[in-house]
């Protein structure tokens, strides 16, 4: 792409594609150009199971505001849920 | 032109190819009926993927007159819907440029063993398509014209390369072999009216037969009808400055 800004990181964790659910172990994410949103760059998030080929992808293209709103509501969303006592760290995905 | 009386059809169909390594890649091709003499167009697709965009464009080339042939610069990633193919490569860094140059001359090659071609053969190619299409035309003999749309990445600041990339296409300009279309919008971010302006130093440095058009009021990818980029007027104009840069290069 133009920009080539593009991170990757490992997860653990399920995503429904268009076959339905399935395990996602990396999550890609890229500020360039998007498919859909009628945008010339956006924040671009694939989660993605590779070793399952190219079709194994929840994929999401944001606004940068949007972007922005979602990492707070993320971290607000995790805050409550330590607070609350809600959380253990070793949580893993089973199977 | 077409007449309105004329015959006029095409074959459209993937096809495979020896790219680089050797390795056997899929390819679009699409050709005029008849026996020829046609030139021949290599069409390389953009970042987002060997997509239905491609497939048009290919096409229109055949309706002009060209054999056209546009090759997956994807296919060692594997298959899949070309927006999912396109995203895997965009989480990769792209595709290594070894890989680009290698395929693409195994396209130029397929077109020059066909029996119908008229001996010469271009190369097209819009956002990184642009790009290598110029880089094409700079690291292979055998292109007889380039038209280069919006190239992004043809100036790479140092930071920029990659293993991949290792490269700036620029740092190339010496070894370009055949004229040079350039096609891009003066609101573009990449390439940058900036960089454009570096672009055409470099080729007016070595001497190099080109003619560039800038087109106000246009940004990035301003021929893609499905996106919100596209500018009508700019576009009309370009397709007509491609086609008659072909016919003066690529004809006889």
């Amino acid at each position: 792409m133009c920009t080539m800004i593009t991170h990757q990181a490992k997860i653990n964790g399920s995503g429904k594609g268009k076959d339905g659910w399935f395990a996602v172990n990396q999550v890609n994410v890229s500020y360039d150009h998007p498919y859909h949103v009628p945008l010339e760059h956006a924040l671009n998030i694939d989660f993605v199971n590779e070793a399952e080929g190219p079709g194994a992808r929840v994929a999401v293209e944001l606004t940068l505001e949007s972007a922005r709103n979602l990492v707070e509501t993320i971290h607000a969303v995790l805050a409550r849920a330590q607070a609350g006592g809600y959380v253990e760290e070793s949580t893993k995905a089973e199977g | 032109m077409v007449q309105t009386n004329m015959y006029e059809g095409m074959l459209a169909e993937t096809v495979t190819i020896h790219g680089a390594n050797h390795d056997v890649i899929n390819a679009y091709f699409a050709r005029p009926l008849g026996a020829g003499p046609f030139p021949g167009m290599v069409v390389i697709h953009h970042a987002p993927g060997w997509d239905e965009w491609y497939r048009e464009a290919t096409r229109k080339f055949a309706h002009y007159g060209y054999a056209a042939i546009s090759p997956n610069l994807y296919c060692r990633e594997g298959h899949g819907t070309p927006e999912d193919v396109g995203a895997k490569v965009r989480a990769a860094g792209g595709v290594p440029d070894v890989h680009v140059v290698g395929d693409i001359e195994g396209a130029m090659r397929y077109l020059r063993s066909l029996p119908y071609i008229n001996g010469k053969v271009g190369v097209f190619g819009t956002c990184s398509g642009g790009r290598n299409a110029f880089f094409l035309a700079c690291r292979v003999k055998g292109f007889d014209a380039a038209v280069e749309c919006w190239g992004g990445r043809v100036v790479m600041p140092k930071e920029d390369l990659t293993p991949k990339q290792p490269v700036a296409p620029i740092d190339y300009t010496k070894e370009l072999s055949c004229p040079l279309l350039g096609i891009f919008g003066n609101e573009d971010k990449s390439p940058s009216p900036e960089q454009v302006n570096q672009h055409e130093a470099e080729l007016k440095k070595h001497g190099k037969n080109y003619e560039f058009h800038r087109y106000d009021g246009a940004g990035h990818g301003f021929f893609y009808y499905d996106r919100p980029a596209y500018r009508q007027e700019q576009a009309v104009d370009g397709w007509k400055k491609i086609f008659a840069f072909l016919e003066k290069h690529l004809s006889k």
